[in-house]
């Protein structure tokens, strides 16, 4: 079969801004763009650059964008890239990573942003005193659990797909985040607070993750990095009671708070109770949080001005008729001993129900319809995206 | 001009274990690396790793397995030592953080793997050599001492007038800037050489370009032929399926469905030693009971789903994402595919070779623990062992001496080299096409079956691809990134690696391990139970010498081998 490649294409060397190169290649639908790609390279022009090795989505060198989407050429099939192409002639349009200066060709700079970032986080395990005489006896589980972050190939995918990264360079991001959760979460480290109050005390930490799903959409290899972020969250929020100055904790506080209250989200009560650590009326906002606040205002007044806000139901905002319900879904989340953290990991593939054994049970308790929603919504959300 | 007493190229488990082990000796440590550690081919070691830690399991008995899946040509002295420093190594890899598998206790758990008496496979999920690089890449970011030199490429080993070992020539990948780093001592730690053949299961990058660079300067490879074929290698591409799915219970069937293992190795079945699983995955295929496709089938779907799940979790993506087979619910079709070498640099038990002040470690290295055949899972082990102990040797030597004097002329010599191959015009072949057709001539006459007439027409090709070879040009001209003049270099170095794998093929009458000569199908200890070493003086036109030096046998001896 024949396949049509759209490549970017930049030589720093040439003094020449970067171009699309038209490639076409006779290869089975089945074979992947890096296929394609090296084939090129093999028949026709070898100074195409890309990075690759293992071919086998293992050693995440040959992170690009195709079609738009970041992800490893060597696991994307050219006949699934060719029919998704936005072209309709079926052209695979093949370009470097975003977020990421570019060095040549398909090539960027891994260590300017990446690899910054990841050292960012203290990658490195701390645990307290000398080492144990054997190993460290520690849950079977958590072994597990952080195995989804060790599962990370550093290919660089969600760094390229992160839209907050788009916004603020400087934020943490995705990959990095998710590193940190392997250390969070590994119970021989030793500095799991110190690490959480790090990361949320940051401006471009935990809390400046909004929650897109991108990273989820384009890991390669399930990581799930937004979960990470969100287990990080919650264990500097729930854990630690950790309350940051970038009024993470309020945010969340408030958002929690607010539809315990009335079942749904009131938004003008948000923000304000955002920067209070939750609180309407208790007098905790603090100078910086005042100021925070302050300009937030020009955003309230254009979505007044465009009429996305109205006055009248932002400010009497109607409770849900049933609350019985929304406190159910309170009751049964907070009457739990242990938080149930949802790792992929461990749970796989949830249409697989049918065969799985206790882990499975916990992840539906038997409450009916009401026990479907106590899991959470952020949770089964998550859970939706990561399998799709 | 870097200057470091330790100089390890190749940041794999091997070369990283060895630079930090170096550091962790007081030395001053540079660590050199064609790509980013963590892209090292480390990650593709699935399964796990050998130690014999549970108090009912023995290192001797770790040592027995491993000596006679070695076909008795493994040096019994080396293969002790790492069995018994295996849980001494797997503890310290375990308190620097990796997520090793528990037991119900909270404990390290195990797995079964091929060869094995025991259960004494230590595994995270089935990305087990994954998260014990990255775990190392973790201990590198903090040991911000040991200097980093990543997508660095060595084109040549400096020796100062009296043969010591002084250093390297590199190449940075980046810009293309060529410098000779000055080295007290030099560890190669660059893996293996699977790209001499095709298919492999082996990464691009696996050039056995350490191998090549130790061969041109006169260091001894031994065992060279011995060259592992993985039982379990998809059709299509020679990605790797884990021996952890055979030892989780996966069985291999034939076309006629039938589970054939039975006739080869009735007692230990799937999990018998990979030598023999792949000859007889390949007499089944050769003599029609193959599918179509000359591929027998590995059926995972007994095992429970959510074990899969949990612990083959990278196999299912891999079956799904290059073969289109969900192995939960149908077979794999599967076939044996070039893995491993066992042979390389031979080094004694401290990684160091008959070069003064070089050493090698990993599978670039044959000290010998593997012989004619490895286990599974003692590759990692293999690598982080002996790394170590290079690593430390390395250190000791390094400061009891000053740093040994490297003259400029060679960085010249490799200058005006790549210099001539970017300014040649093309004449003849593409590097594609001569790799292409050395790949094929490997896998088609030195696989699992050899004889007399199909290596000498290996051997053949060789020579002449190694003459048309010195005349290959590049498309590109540049300096960033130029990944078309490595390719160049690399070629010459795959073809140095398979002029030794023949010779010694051709030179091995007999059948041992991986080496099964249908003209000499015996295994002959009388003659034979004897490394053997190729060694050339590095001028052009010059003969390889060949050798042979006694296998080490301390307390088993050589007996019949059946699984």
């Amino acid at each position: 079969m024949s396949f049509d490649l759209k490549v970017r294409r930049y030589d720093p060397e040439s003094g020449e801004s970067a171009y699309w190169q038209d490639i076409q290649v006779e290869l089975g639908p089945e074979r992947s763009v890096l296929d394609a790609i090296l084939k090129f390279k093999a028949d026709t022009d070898n100074s195409l650059g890309i990075r690759c090795s293992c071919q086998a989505a293992i050693c995440g060198s040959c992170g690009v964008r195709i079609n738009g989407q970041s992800r490893l050429a060597c696991n994307t099939q050219l006949g699934v890239a060719s029919e998704e192409g936005r072209s309709k002639d079926g052209t695979i349009v093949v370009e470097p990573m975003g977020n990421m200066p570019v060095l040549k060709d398909l090539i960027v700079d891994m260590d300017a942003v990446h690899w910054k970032k990841i050292q960012r986080v203290v990658p490195w395990l701390l645990p307290e005193g000398e080492p144990p005489e054997r190993e460290y006896v520690v849950p079977a589980e958590s072994m597990i659990d952080i195995t989804q972050s060790m599962a990370c190939i550093q290919c660089g995918a969600c760094v390229s797909a992160c839209l907050s990264m788009e916004v603020d360079p400087e934020f943490v991001g995705p990959a990095a985040l998710a590193k940190a959760y392997r250390f969070v979460g590994d119970p021989r480290d030793s500095q799991t607070e110190e690490r959480l109050r790090d990361l949320a005390e940051d401006p471009h930490g935990i809390y400046d993750c909004t929650h897109c799903f991108a990273c989820i959409e384009v890991c390669p290899k399930d990581v799930a990095p937004m979960s990470q972020i969100m287990r990080l969250r919650r264990r500097a929020s729930g854990d630690y009671g950790i309350k940051d100055s970038n009024n993470g904790y309020g945010h969340e506080k408030a958002f929690v708070d607010i539809v315990r209250k009335y079942g749904t989200l009131h938004e003008s009560q948000l923000l304000p109770r955002s920067y209070a650590d939750g609180s309407l009326v208790k007098s905790q906002v603090r100078p910086d949080s005042l100021k925070q606040l302050a300009e937030g205002l020009p955003t309230v007044i254009n979505g007044l001005r465009s009429g996305k806000v109205s006055p009248v139901k932002a400010i009497w905002h109607k409770k849900l008729p049933d609350q019985d319900q929304v406190r159910r879904i309170y009751h049964e989340v907070e009457s739990r001993g242990e938080r149930i953290e949802l790792n992929l990991y461990i749970v796989g593939d949830e249409a697989e129900g049918d065969e799985w054994g206790p882990d499975a049970g916990a992840e539906a308790p038997a409450m009916g319809d009401a026990a479907e929603v106590a899991t959470g919504p952020e949770a089964g959300t998550e859970q939706g995206a990561a399998v799709q | 001009m870097p200057h470091h007493d330790v100089l390890v190229i190749g940041a794999g488990l091997a070369g990283m274990r060895a630079a930090l082990a170096a550091a962790e000796g007081g030395a001053t440590v540079g660590i050199v690396s064609k790509l980013h550690p963590v892209r090292s081919h480390s990650n593709a070691a699935q399964g796990g790793i050998n130690a014999a830690l549970n108090p009912e399991d023995s290192w001797e008995s770790h040592a027995f397995d491993t000596v006679k899946g070695s076909d008795y040509l493994g040096d019994q002295n080396a293969i002790e030592i790492m069995c018994r420093e295996a849980p001494e190594e797997i503890l310290h890899l375990e308190h620097l953080g990796t997520t090793f598998h528990r037991n119900d206790g909270g404990m390290l758990g195990t797995r079964a793997f091929g060869g094995a008496s025991a259960a004494r496979t230590y595994y995270v999920a089935d990305i087990t050599g994954q998260a014990i690089l990255h775990v190392l890449y973790e201990q590198l970011m903090k040991h911000q001492e040991v200097r980093r030199y990543e997508e660095f490429f060595v084109t040549a080993l400096v020796q100062d007038d009296s043969g010591n070992v002084a250093g390297a020539v590199t190449r940075n990948l980046r810009d293309g800037a060529m410098e000779l780093f000055h080295a007290k001592q030099v560890i190669l730690a660059t893996g293996g050489n699977g790209q001499v053949y095709d298919p492999t299961t082996n990464a691009l990058v696996c050039t056995g370009d350490g191998i090549a660079l130790a061969y041109r300067i006169g260091a001894p490879l031994m065992d060279m032929e011995m060259v592992q074929y993985h039982p379990t290698t998809l059709a299509g591409n020679g990605l790797l399926i884990t021996e952890g799915a055979r030892g989780e219970g996966a069985h291999l069937y034939n076309a006629e469905g039938e589970r054939f293992m039975e006739k080869y190795a009735p007692n230990k079945m799937e999990l018998a030693s990979r030598d023999v699983v792949s000859r007889a995955e390949q007499i089944e295929i050769d003599e029609g009971r193959g599918f179509e496709d000359g591929t027998v089938h590995l059926d995972i779907t007994k095992v429970p789903r959510k074990r899969i799940h949990e612990a083959l979790r990278e196999i299912v993506m891999i079956a799904r994402d290059f073969a289109g087979v969900d192995i939960t619910r149908e077979p794999v079709p599967v076939k044996p595919g070039n893995h491993y070498v066992m042979g390389g640099i031979k080094t004694d038990t401290d990684g160091h070779t008959p070069v003064s002040g070089l050493y090698a470690a990993g599978e670039t290295a044959c000290v010998s623990v593997h012989g004619g055949n490895r286990l599974g899972a003692n590759s990692l082990l293999d690598t982080l062992v002996f790394g170590r102990r290079a690593g430390a040797r390395a250190a000791r030597e390094a400061k009891a001496m000053v740093m040994p004097s490297a003259s400029r002329a060679q960085l010249e010599h490799e200058k005006s080299a790549i210099e001539a191959i970017v300014g040649r015009e093309r004449t003849g072949r593409r590097v594609s096409e001569l790799h292409a057709e050395l790949g094929e001539i490997m896998d088609k006459n030195v696989a699992v079956f050899r004889d007399e007439d199909g290596l000498g027409e290996a051997l053949e090709v060789v020579k002449r691809l190694q003459e048309e070879a010195k005349t290959v040009a590049t498309d590109d001209k540049g300096t960033i990134f130029n990944q078309d003049v490595l390719g160049a270099l690399e070629l010459g170095f795959m073809l140095d690696n398979a002029e030794a794998i023949v010779m010694g093929a051709l030179e091995r009458k007999e059948s041992r391990g991986a080496q099964y000569r249908t003209d000499f199908p015996e295994r002959n200890d009388d003659d034979w139970l004897r490394h053997i070493t190729v060694t050339h003086n590095g001028s052009d036109g010059e003969v390889p010498e060949l050798a042979y030096s006694d296998v080490t046998l301390t307390q088993w001896q050589p007996e019949a081998r059946t699984y």
